[in-house]
Parts: C-alpha cells; sequence; structure tokens
C-alpha cells in the first residue's frame, strides 16, 4: 500500500462514514457469534434428540448428526411405562389454559379499577400491587402446602388452577399501565350515553387492549407452562403430572442413559413454547419493557 | 388519608366506590388467602416443632431459628446463595447490558437478533436444564470439546465442587432476556439531545457511554439488579434437576435447602423458618427498590 493510500485510508476510517461503516461491522462481528451461541443449547438439543444412541456418545460430538433417526420422537413419547407423555400434555395444556383465562379475566377487572376508578383507599391498595410484584411464589410455598393439604387438594390440579382466578400483581400491573392510555374522552361519551363500567370494560377497554392482553396471555403460557415447581410440590400420581415434572421421571428411569430419548421429548416439549414466542415476540418485548420503564 | 375518610361523599361516588371493590375483589380474596394468610401463618408455624401432621403442635419458640443458625448447611447454603446473586449481578447484568447495547444500534436485522437473545428465556425449563446437563459433561460435552479445540483443558462444570456455581451462573446468562430488554428500552429512553451535545464537546464512543449512557441509565440499572437478585432466589429448577445441591453441598441454595428441609427430612417447622428469613429478605430487596427506585422507575402512584 503506497504512502497516499494509507493516508486515505485513515482519514476514510476517520470521517463519519467511516465511522458509521466500521461501528456496524463492529456490532456484527459481536451480534452473530453471540447469536450463535444462544442458538447452540437448541442445537445440542435437536441434534442429540435425532441422533442413534451409538453417536450419542461418540467423541468428537458432532452437532450435525451422520444418521438421522426421526423415530426418536415415537420412541421416547412411548418409551417409558410409566411416564405416559400425552397424559402429561394434555394435563399441562388444560392448566395452562384454565390459567390464562383465570389471569385474563381476574387481572383485567383489577387493572380497570386501579387505572379508572376513584375511591378512597385506592392508593393503599394500589401500593400492596406493586409491593409484591417482585415477591416470587418460591417464598410462600410452604404454607401454601399446608393451607392446600387443609383443603384436601394435594394430588389435583387445584393447587395450580385455582389461585390464578384470583389476580397477579404483576400482571394488573402492567394491564393498568396499559389501560392509563386509553384517553379520557371515549369513557366520557361513553357514559354519556348511559353506559355502565361493566359495558365500559367490556366495548371500549378490551377491544382496545389487545395487544396487551395478548402481552399477557403469552407470559402466562410460558410462565404455567414451564412451571416445575408447583407441579412436583402438589401433584403425586402419574395420572396428573404435568410436561415438566414427566421429563424429570424420565430422566430418573433412565438412568441418564437414553439421551437421543430424552432429547427428543425435551425438544417436544419446548415447541409450544418457541410457536407461541416466535408469534407473539412484538407483544412480549413490549410488555417486558412497560414492567421497568417510566412511562 | 383519615381526612379523606371522612369527607363526606356523593351517591354516584359512593357507587363507583363499590364497584371498584367489587372489581379488586378476587385479588383481595388472593392477597389475604394465598399471600398473607399463609406468610402469618408461616410466621407461627416456624415457632413449632412442626413436623407433619398440624394435630399436635408444640410451641418451641425460638428453637428452629437457633437449630438453623446452629447448621453448618444452612450456613453453607447461604453462602453459595450469596455467590450466586452476587456472580448474576456483576456478570449477568453486564451482560446483558452488552447485549442492551448491541440491540440499541441501527443495523439491519437487528429484531431477528433480538429475537434469538431471548428465546433461551421464554425455554428455560427442565427441558433446557437437561440440555445444559449434556453441554457440561467433562468428557463428551460440546463445551469441553470446543475448549480443547482452543488448546484448553476444560474443568467439570457442574460435576465440580469449584466449577458448579460458576457453571450455573454462566447457564443464568443465557436467560437474561427481560432484564436485557428493560435495559434496552432504558437506553432507548435517553434523549438524543444528550449524545449530541456529548459530540459537540468531542466524546468519542466510550466518553458517550461512560458520561451519558451509564448515569442516565443508573435507575433502570438499579432496578434490574433488584431483580436479578430476587430471581436468583428462585433457580430451584436447575438445581434439581442438573445438581441436587452438589457435588457435596457446592450448590446447595437456600430455596434447595427449604425444598429440603419442608419435603424430604419433613423438618416443616425449620423449612417454615427458613421461607420467613427468604420472605424477609425479598421484602427488604422490595422496599429498597421502592425507596430509591420509585422516583424514576415507577413513575406516579396516584394519577
Amino acid at each position: 500500500m503506497t504512502a497516499r493510500k494509507q493516508k486515505e485510508g485513515v482519514a476514510w476510517r476517520q470521517s463519519k462514514e467511516g465511522r458509521r461503516v466500521i461501528g456496524i461491522v463492529l456490532t456484527f462481528a459481536l451480534l452473530i457469534p453471540l447469536g450463535i451461541a444462544f442458538m447452540l443449547p437448541f442445537f445440542v438439543m435437536l441434534s442429540t434428540a435425532l441422533k442413534p444412541l451409538n453417536q450419542v456418545f461418540a467423541f468428537p460430538p458432532r452437532l450435525i448428526p451422520e444418521t438421522v433417526q426421526w423415530e426418536n420422537f415415537a420412541d421416547g413419547w412411548y418409551g417409558y411405562g410409566y411416564v405416559n407423555f400425552t397424559t402429561c400434555t394434555w394435563n399441562s395444556l388444560k392448566i395452562t389454559i384454565n390459567n390464562i383465562i383465570g389471569n385474563l379475566v381476574s387481572c383485567t377487572l383489577a387493572a380497570y379499577a386501579f387505572a379508572r376508578l376513584k375511591a378512597r383507599g385506592k392508593n393503599f391498595f394500589f401500593a400492596i400491587v406493586l409491593a409484591t410484584m417482585l415477591l416470587p411464589n418460591e417464598a410462600l410455598v410452604v404454607p401454601q402446602y399446608v393451607l392446600f393439604n387443609r383443603f384436601g387438594w394435594l394430588d389435583t390440579h387445584l393447587p395450580l388452577m385455582v389461585p390464578p382466578w384470583f389476580g397477579w400483581p404483576f400482571f394488573i400491573f402492567l394491564l393498568r399501565q396499559f389501560f392509563l392510555t386509553i384517553p379520557e374522552e371515549l369513557v366520557d361519551a361513553a357514559k354519556i350515553d348511559g353506559a355502565g363500567h361493566a359495558r365500559i370494560l367490556l366495548q371500549i377497554f378490551i377491544p382496545l387492549s389487545k395487544p396487551a392482553l395478548a402481552t399477557l396471555a403469552i407470559f402466562a403460557f410460558i410462565g404455567n407452562w414451564n412451571n416445575f415447581f408447583g407441579p412436583l410440590l402438589y401433584l403425586r400420581t402419574p395420572d396428573v403430572q404435568t410436561l415438566p415434572v414427566c421429563l424429570v421421571q424420565y430422566q430418573g428411569a433412565y438412568g441418564n442413559t437414553e439421551w437421543h430419548l430424552m432429547m427428543a421429548v425435551a425438544t417436544i416439549a419446548v415447541i409450544p413454547v418457541l410457536l407461541i414466542f416466535i408469534f407473539g415476540q412484538r407483544y412480549f418485548v413490549e410488555g417486558i419493557a412497560t414492567s421497568g420503564v417510566k412511562r | 388519608m383519615i381526612r379523606r375518610f371522612s369527607k363526606p361523599i356523593s351517591p354516584s361516588a359512593k357507587r363507583e366506590e363499590r364497584i371498584f371493590y367489587l372489581f379488586i375483589l378476587p385479588w383481595l380474596i388472593g392477597l389475604v388467602v394465598f399471600s398473607v394468610g399463609p406468610v402469618f401463618g408461616m410466621l407461627g408455624l416456624s415457632f413449632t416443632d412442626w413436623r407433619i401432621s398440624l394435630d399436635d403442635l408444640q410451641f418451641i419458640g425460638l428453637d428452629n431459628y437457633s437449630k438453623l443458625f446452629a447448621d453448618p448447611i444452612f450456613w453453607t447454603s447461604v453462602g453459595n446463595t450469596l455467590y450466586i446473586v452476587v456472580g448474576r449481578v456483576v456478570f449477568g447484568v453486564s451482560f446483558a447490558l452488552l447485549l442492551a447495547v448491541l440491540l440499541n444500534q441501527r443495523v439491519p436485522g437487528i429484531a431477528f437478533f433480538r429475537a434469538v437473545y431471548y428465546l433461551p428465556t421464554v425455554t428455560a425449563g427442565v427441558a433446557v436444564a437437561l440440555v445444559w446437563i449434556w453441554i457440561f459433561n467433562p468428557r463428551l460435552g460440546i463445551l469441553n470439546y470446543t475448549l480443547k479445540q482452543i488448546g484448553i483443558q476444560g474443568p467439570d462444570w457442574i460435576f465440580s465442587k469449584t466449577w458448579v456455581k460458576p457453571s450455573l451462573i454462566i447457564m443464568s446468562m443465557f436467560s437474561v432476556g427481560p432484564i436485557m430488554i428493560i435495559l434496552l428500552a432504558g437506553l432507548q429512553g435517553v434523549p438524543k439531545e444528550l449524545y449530541e451535545s456529548a459530540e459537540i464537546d468531542g466524546a468519542g464512543r466510550w466518553a458517550k457511554f461512560r458520561n451519558v449512557t451509564l448515569p442516565m441509565l443508573s435507575p433502570v440499572l438499579f432496578f434490574v439488579i433488584i431483580i436479578s437478585v430476587v430471581s436468583s432466589f428462585q433457580n430451584f429448577t436447575e438445581i434439581r434437576v442438573m445438581t441436587e445441591g452438589g457435588p457435596g453441598e457446592s450448590s446447595n441454595v437456600l430455596i434447595w435447602y427449604l425444598w429440603e428441609n419442608a419435603f424430604i427430612f419433613l423438618q416443616l417447622g425449620i423449612a417454615a423458618a427458613v421461607a420467613w428469613i427468604m420472605f424477609v429478605i425479598l421484602m427488604v430487596l422490595t422496599g429498597i427498590q421502592f425507596r430509591v427506585g420509585r422516583r424514576w422507575v415507577y413513575y406516579e402512584v396516584d394519577s
């Protein structure tokens, strides 16, 4: 490179355009390897799920299987006597759908009240919503266990399916934030037409809040589908188990040897979450951004 | 408050108030039955010799607490929890910040990367924990194989007493999605004019980050630190699926200690004491978040 060309290069690098291009290149130099790293667990899961057993333990490990063994999915699903994946999936689905509906109904009501109704004591109760928002259920699990035991609910789905009908602070907060953005004039107009709060909620707020409600539904789906602690605690008999517990029983049952089958069922268990996430990604990201930043 | 309660109000305002309480009733019932009631029940039970049955409880005062504080494993689990909390705050939050800064660049395809980075968070659960056992496998796992390619002899990861906690921290860095998004939203909220005037003053990339971004982001950073501390107390799935507190007691964290005492050793009184301690820690954290963070993070409480 001649001295003149070198000089031009330096000038270009220092120019506005040059800095921009270098910035983009640097960004991608980090974005892409990180992206690959983030996808790695899925690659490992899927590739192990497709391998015959002897290749699972082959060294060096290969991400792309030499021979693809699709039967692993069926073999894993029906593979082990007392772990019935069909039943577990059905249970997971039933609980998840019930909890989404329960959460949406109870949280919509509370969020509307906190966003739009005037009442003495409102600030006090809203402070409680905020205070309990960060409290993880894990901290309350011992006494709740006692409570549900008293109710005779152990080994049924009730400890998992009833509480969602009684609101969840994080959802109430998110929805209230959204309800606050709905113009007051719409409400006033409806009031002049003689609409009560139930009608305002049903005919104005809910239709206008579809994105927020979708966000909540997605959160609830993922949280409940992945929930492991609750089912592990409250459920005993195989008939009532949910998918995550089934997977762990499978792990124990095979003594960690049939990795290809275990990864196959793990893949199947993750697919619904993947689909929901891919289609609902936008809502999801917006919902989380709302939780942390002032509006 | 008291003055406002005694103020006479119109019938229509009274009706609105009734509707308010009707609408929050489900949440209120849930709060009392599933949270407040249990919390105080737990406090009471932590003073008893409760094992399995609730029928003949002996009041034993602070015995559970003194037993707890005399148990070296309790202190190990406190230490392990602290180790993981610090690791997740230091490495997890800075990693999330790096990701957020990257995702805040104006380059094509950024929404795709945002989705990819978020993905491991939504799938975090038993299925993916099982995959990680395999990734961490010292002999056959992809991690040590990759390290070997660049000439590093990898450790035994979750099978080693020294490496099990770092392993769990590394794994948790794959699910920093929510704090990454919150930080990203925070970055996007920094006024453009501040960067422009910094540029006029001749600030470079780093100087802008150091002097504009970080100070403007500090409330959000504070919030995500609290979130990651709180979520460090919840990492039950990984422990149960991958390590069961081991090897030895080296990944025995508070939530595992609680679980073992409550549902394996059936020392429910002791478990109630642990749960109560955890609850207090978490409420203190929430309180700090309120006091320090509310001005910037939570906007107005009444509107």
